[in-house]
C-alpha cells in the first residue's frame, strides 16, 4: 500500500538547507491503523504531506499501491489525491458557507461524478451525520464538523485515510466519539493513518511510529489497541 | 468539473459577498453605460446624415469654392468663386438635367409672439426639384421671386409648426433682420437632421435677396457668390463625364490658366457619404475611446477585488487542492468570477445606456435635436470589451491562486 524508501526531504530557506526527513523507510500495508507520533519539528507533518501527496520527497521513492509517485507532476498528485486519499485535518478545513453535503460533495466536482448528492448522503449516514446534513459547518459542533470532514475523506473511496490531529481541537466525549468511527473505519478495512502528539490517542492503533529529528526512532505493534481518555470509558 | 456547476460556483460566491459584487460591478456597469451613450450620439449622427443623403439619390453632383488646394480640403464658406452665371453655364453640360445653386446662414425668425434660430437656404424655383421637396401648401419660390429680390419666404414643415403651430401660415409675414417678410408656401416633412438640425428646420428664400439684402457676399470679381450647386445628372454611370464636363465649364468661366488649379471642387454624393461616414466614424470613436477609459478603471477595480479575494480565500484555494483540484479548476474557478461579475455588469451597462441614449434623443433645445442610436455593432462590442477587461483583470489573480502551494494554503490564517 504504502512504501517509502530512503525517502529525504530537504527545505531551502534562502542559501540555508533545512532537512525535515533524512532518509525515512516506512511500509504501511492495507488494512493497517497506524499512529505517527512525535513532537512538533520532528517531521511528523513532512511525512503525513508526502504521504498525502501534498508533497514530493527530495530523493528517495514513494509507492503508493506499487506506482512510484515521488516524480509525478501537480496534476497527476492533484488526482492522486481525489481518487486514493483521504484528509481529516485538526482544523477541519470544511469551507464555511457551504453546507455539510456540499463540502461532503467537494472532492466529486474534481473527479467529474454526477449523483453526488446520494453519495454524500450515504457518507454522512455512515459517519452517523444522517440528520443536519444542510446545516453549514458554523452551525455545527466541533465534532460534528469532525464527522463532515471524514465524510469527504470517505466519499471517494480512497486507499488511505490520512488524519493529522483530528482529535487536537474536540473535547474528550467528541475525541471519543471521532476515534470511534475511526476504529470502525478500520474493522470496515480501512487503512488509516493518524498523525499526533497525545500517546493515549496513538494507543487506539494498532502500530505506533515515533519519528524525531527526520528519523524514525522507533516502529512497534499495540498489543490491545485501546482508548481511554477517561475513567470507565474505554475503547 | 464541467461547465454549468463551475458557473453556479461562481455565481454562489458572488453572492456570498452581495455589496462588493455589486459595488465592484459598478465600475463596468458606469463603463459600460457610458460607452454606449456616448457612441448611439455618434452613431446617431452618422445615421440621420446618410438617411439625409440617402433621400436625395446617389445621382447628384455637388459644386463647392475652394482655395485650390483640390478636394474638400480648401472648403470654406469664406471662399468665394462661385456665381449664379456659373450655375446657368453647368446647365449646359453633358448630362446634367438640372441645377440648383444656393446660399446658407443661420438666421433669427421672429413673429409677433415667437421668435425661432433656423437654418435659411437662399434658393432658385429648381432647387424643390433638385433637392426632392414636395410643396405642402402656397407655392415654392418663384422665378418672378428671384428676379425681383421679393421678399416672399418658403417654410418648412417644422419651422411653419414651430412658429404658426396649426395656424395657416400663407400670407402671415415673419421678420428676419429687420425685414418683413411674406409666407407664401410649406413645405412637406423630409425627415432627418444634420449635426443636430432638423433637415425640416429651414425658411427659404430668393437667392438673389440673400445675396443682396441678407448676407451679401462677393466673389473676388465683385459678382455676388454663391456657395454651392447642387447638380442632378441622368444617371450615376455618366457622372465622371460631367464632372470633366463641368470642370472644363468652370475653368472656361473663371478664366483660368492651363497651370492653375481648380477654384473649385466637384464632388459626388458618395464621395460626400464617405467623406462624413469617415468625420462621423472619427467622431464615435473618440467619444467611445473617452469612454473606454472608465471601462479600463472598471477592470482595474475587478482586479483588485479579485485580488483581496484571492488571499482571503487562501485556505478554501488549499483544501479544494487537498480534495484534488488542479491548477486548472482553480484557474477557472477565479477566471469565471471576474468574468461573470463583468458579464452581468456589462449588461447592466447596456440596459442603462440604452435607456440614457433613449433619454438624450428625447432632448429638444429650440429645435436641435440629438439623435442617438444604440447599434448592434456597439453593444457586441461593449459585451466583447467589457468580457476581455474581466478576464484581462481576473487572470493575473487567478493564476496567484492557482499557483498556491496547498500545504502553505492550508496553514494560511
Amino acid at each position: 500500500m504504502v512504501e517509502l524508501k530512503n525517502i529525504t526531504k530537504t527545505y531551502r530557506m534562502g542559501k540555508l538547507e533545512v532537512p525535515a526527513l533524512k532518509g525515512v523507510d516506512l511500509t504501511i500495508i492495507n488494512g493497517e491503523m497506524v499512529a505517527i507520533i512525535g513532537a512538533s519539528g520532528s517531521g511528523k507533518s513532512t511525512l503525513m504531506n508526502i504521504i498525502g501527496c501534498l508533497d514530493k520527497p527530495t530523493s528517495g521513492t514513494y509507492l503508493l499501491e506499487g506506482q512510484d509517485i515521488s516524480r509525478l507532476d501537480d496534476n497527476r498528485l492533484a488526482e492522486l489525491r481525489n481518487k486514493k486519499i483521504g484528509f481529516v485535518f485538526q482544523q477541519y478545513n470544511l469551507l464555511p458557507r457551504i453546507n455539510a453535503i456540499a463540502n461532503v460533495e467537494l472532492p466529486l466536482i474534481y473527479s467529474g461524478i454526477l449523483q453526488k448528492r446520494k453519495r454524500a448522503i450515504e457518507a454522512l449516514e455512515r459517519v452517523g451525520l444522517g440528520t443536519r446534513i444542510n446545516h453549514k459547518p458554523t452551525e455545527m459542533s466541533g465534532g460534528e464538523q469532525q464527522r463532515v470532514a471524514i465524510a469527504r475523506a470517505l466519499i471517494n473511496n480512497p486507499s488511505l485515510i490520512l488524519a493529522d490531529e483530528p482529535t487536537g481541537n474536540l473535547d474528550t466525549a467528541a475525541s471519543i466519539e471521532i476515534m470511534a468511527i475511526f476504529k470502525k473505519l478500520n474493522d470496515d478495512g480501512m487503512t488509516v493513518v493518524l498523525i499526533t502528539h497525545e500517546s493515549d490517542i496513538a494507543q487506539m492503533a494498532k502500530r505506533i511510529i515515533r519519528v524525531s529529528d527526520g528519523h524514525l526512532i522507533k516502529d512497534y505493534a499495540v498489543e490491545h489497541p485501546h482508548l481511554h481518555l477517561e475513567p470507565g470509558v474505554t475503547l | 468539473m464541467n461547465v454549468f456547476e463551475s458557473f453556479t460556483m461562481a455565481i454562489r460566491s458572488l453572492l456570498t459577498n452581495k455589496l462588493r459584487s455589486a459595488l465592484t460591478m459598478l465600475g463596468i456597469i458606469i463603463g459600460v453605460a457610458s460607452v454606449i451613450a456616448l457612441m448611439s450620439v455618434g452613431r446617431g449622427a452618422q445615421a440621420s446624415i446618410i438617411s439625409t443623403y440617402d433621400r436625395l439619390g446617389t445621382n447628384m453632383l455637388v459644386i463647392v469654392p475652394s482655395s485650390g488646394e483640390g478636394g474638400m480640403t480648401g472648403y470654406s464658406t469664406t471662399t468665394t468663386t462661385l456665381t449664379l452665371e456659373d450655375a446657368k453655364a453647368i446647365e449646359k453640360a453633358y448630362g446634367v438635367t438640372a441645377i440648383a445653386p444656393s446660399n446658407e446662414n443661420f438666421v433669427h425668425v421672429s413673429t409677433n409672439n415667437d421668435d425661432k434660430f433656423t437654418v435659411m437656404e437662399g434658393v432658385t424655383p429648381t432647387y424643390l426639384q433638385v433637392m426632392n421637396h414636395t410643396v405642402a401648401s402656397g407655392q415654392f419660390i418663384t422665378q418672378h421671386d428671384v428676379s425681383s429680390r421679393s421678399l416672399n419666404v418658403v417654410l418648412g414643415s417644422d419651422t411653419a409648426a414651430s412658429l404658426f403651430g396649426t395656424r395657416n401660415p400663407i400670407g402671415q409675414s415673419v421678420k428676419i433682420k429687420g425685414y418683413r417678410f411674406t409666407v407664401t408656401g410649406t413645405l412637406d416633412a423630409v425627415g432627418g437632421s444634420m449635426m443636430g438640425m432638423s433637415m425640416d428646420n429651414v425658411i427659404y428664400v430668393p437667392i438673389t435677396t440673400f445675396q443682396t439684402r441678407l448676407f451679401p457676399q462677393r466673389t473676388s470679381s465683385g459678382e455676388d457668390a454663391v456657395q454651392q450647386i447642387a447638380v442632378r445628372v441622368t444617371n450615376t454611370d455618366i457622372m465622371p463625364d460631367t464632372t470633366l464636363d463641368i470642370q472644363n465649364i468652370l475653368r472656361r468661366q473663371h478664366r483660368l490658366t492651363a497651370d492653375a488649379k481648380n477654384d473649385f471642387s466637384v464632388i459626388s454624393q458618395q464621395q460626400l457619404v464617405g467623406i462624413i461616414n469617415q468625420v462621423t466614424g472619427v467622431f464615435s470613436i473618440f467619444l467611445g475611446a473617452i469612454s473606454g477609459i472608465s471601462l479600463v478603471v472598471g477592470g482595474i477595480g475587478i482586479m483588485n477585488i479579485m485580488l483581496v479575494s484571492v488571499t482571503e480565500r487562501t485556505r478554501e484555494i488549499g483544501i479544494r487542492k487537498a480534495v484534488g483540484a488542479k491548477k486548472r479548476d482553480i484557474l477557472v474557478q477565479f477566471l469565471l468570477e471576474s468574468g461573470v461579475l463583468s458579464l452581468i455588469g456589462g449588461t447592466i451597462g447596456i440596459i442603462i445606456g440604452w435607456l440614457f441614449s433613449f433619454a438624450i434623443s428625447q432632448i429638444d433645445i429650440g429645435g436641435m435635436k440629438i439623435n442617438a442610436l444604440v447599434t448592434p455593432d456597439v453593444v457586441g462590442l461593449a459585451i466583447g470589451v467589457s468580457l476581455t477587461i474581466g478576464l484581462a483583470s481576473g487572470i493575473y489573480p487567478a493564476m496567484r491562486a492557482a499557483r498556491l502551494n496547498p500545504i502553505d494554503a492550508l496553514h494560511y490564517q
